[in-house]
């Protein structure tokens, strides 16, 4: 795909790029499951409607 | 650390959007039925203690009585339960408090999933404009919405669900196969893979969510069928908004992004 001229970071090599997407998504899947998916009481109450309202499996 | 920078930049911008815009419709949509649903959940709970307090009572006076009590004791439940009260731990007060900590978890997943989708997307070029972004808004709601709740449909508080675990590992197998089966189809030009694709998809499926041993519940079927709309269509605006926010935000970010107008969408 003719990426290189128009992606957000123009000036960086592939390898680095890969590198830096793979963080993105890494953190973005951290947060998700961090606040959809874990088994401390504080955070499943605190984000309970969020949850079910998302679909998460919940309980 | 220049990409890094622009994509968290992009996607915090998008999820805060989306995330307050779907905090907003679930407080009309989604919350007033799970809170309508923890009136049963709550009522379940109640009877039990009447049930317990009416056998005490009862034993002095006469032994066949508790039988009847128990019976008329499964009344709806008390007003005066206010917080939740099934789960340990701190919980968010009702009204204001629990409000706010539904927008903050909104808001912090929406950037959560805005970070996959522009990192992911950007492996394919990247979202353009706002009319590319809606399409990967409709694949993100495919995945993460669709197929996961094919096999475990939103569940109200108090509906019988089997274990936890077993759930969330089927949920998060069922959104990695569905993910890479829409890839393989949309970027990759090869019959066998677009086969290899559906297989994928169909697969989490054939195996089967963990189902409980009985369905049985006090949530009306009429209640829980509203829920499941009303959190597939947040959920399908909420992915819409996310993709299109996206588009957006990159393109006023790259300034050059109209030479991909056509690329994709």
């Amino acid at each position: 795909m003719n990426t290189a001229s128009v992606s957000l970071g123009a000036s960086v090599s592939s390898q680095s790029r890969l590198m830096q997407l793979a963080m993105a998504a890494l953190l973005g899947i951290f947060v998700v499951g961090f606040v959809g998916f874990s088994h401390i009481d504080a955070v499943h109450n605190a984000a309970h409607d969020y949850r079910h309202s998302m679909a998460f499996p919940c309980h | 650390m220049n990409l890094f920078r622009n994509v968290v930049f992009v996607a915090a911008i998008a999820g805060l959007v989306a995330g307050i815009a779907l905090a907003c419709m679930q407080a009309y949509a989604t919350v007033p039925l799970i809170l309508k649903a923890e009136v049963y959940e709550k009522a379940g709970g109640g009877h039990h203690h009447d049930l317990a307090a009416a056998g005490t009572n009862n034993n002095a006076t006469s032994s066949a009585a508790p039988a009847d009590n128990a019976m008329s004791s499964a009344a709806p439940a008390p007003a005066e339960a206010a917080a939740p009260a099934e789960d340990e731990g701190w919980a968010p007060a009702d009204g204001f408090e629990r409000f706010g900590f539904n927008v903050v978890a909104n808001i912090v997943t929406g950037i959560g999933f805005a970070l996959i989708l522009v990192a992911v997307s950007e492996f394919a070029g990247g979202i353009g404009n706002w009319r590319q972004g809606v399409f990967w808004g409709l694949a993100g709601f495919a995945v993460f919405t669709l197929a996961p709740g094919l096999g475990l449909p939103p569940e109200l508080p108090a509906m019988p669900a089997a274990e936890l675990l077993p759930r969330q590992i089927w949920w998060i197998s069922t959104v990695a196969a569905t993910a890479i089966g829409l890839g393989l189809i949309a970027f990759r030009k090869s019959l066998p893979l677009a086969i290899l694709a559906v297989v994928l998809i169909v697969a989490p499926h054939i195996v089967g969510a963990p189902q409980p041993d009985s369905f049985e519940t006090a949530i009306p079927e009429g209640l829980h069928h509203r829920f499941v709309v009303a959190v597939t269509l947040t959920d399908l605006v909420f992915w819409l908004v996310l993709g299109a926010v996206i588009g957006v935000v990159r393109g006023r970010f790259t300034g050059t992004a109209t030479s991909l107008r056509d690329s994709f969408a």
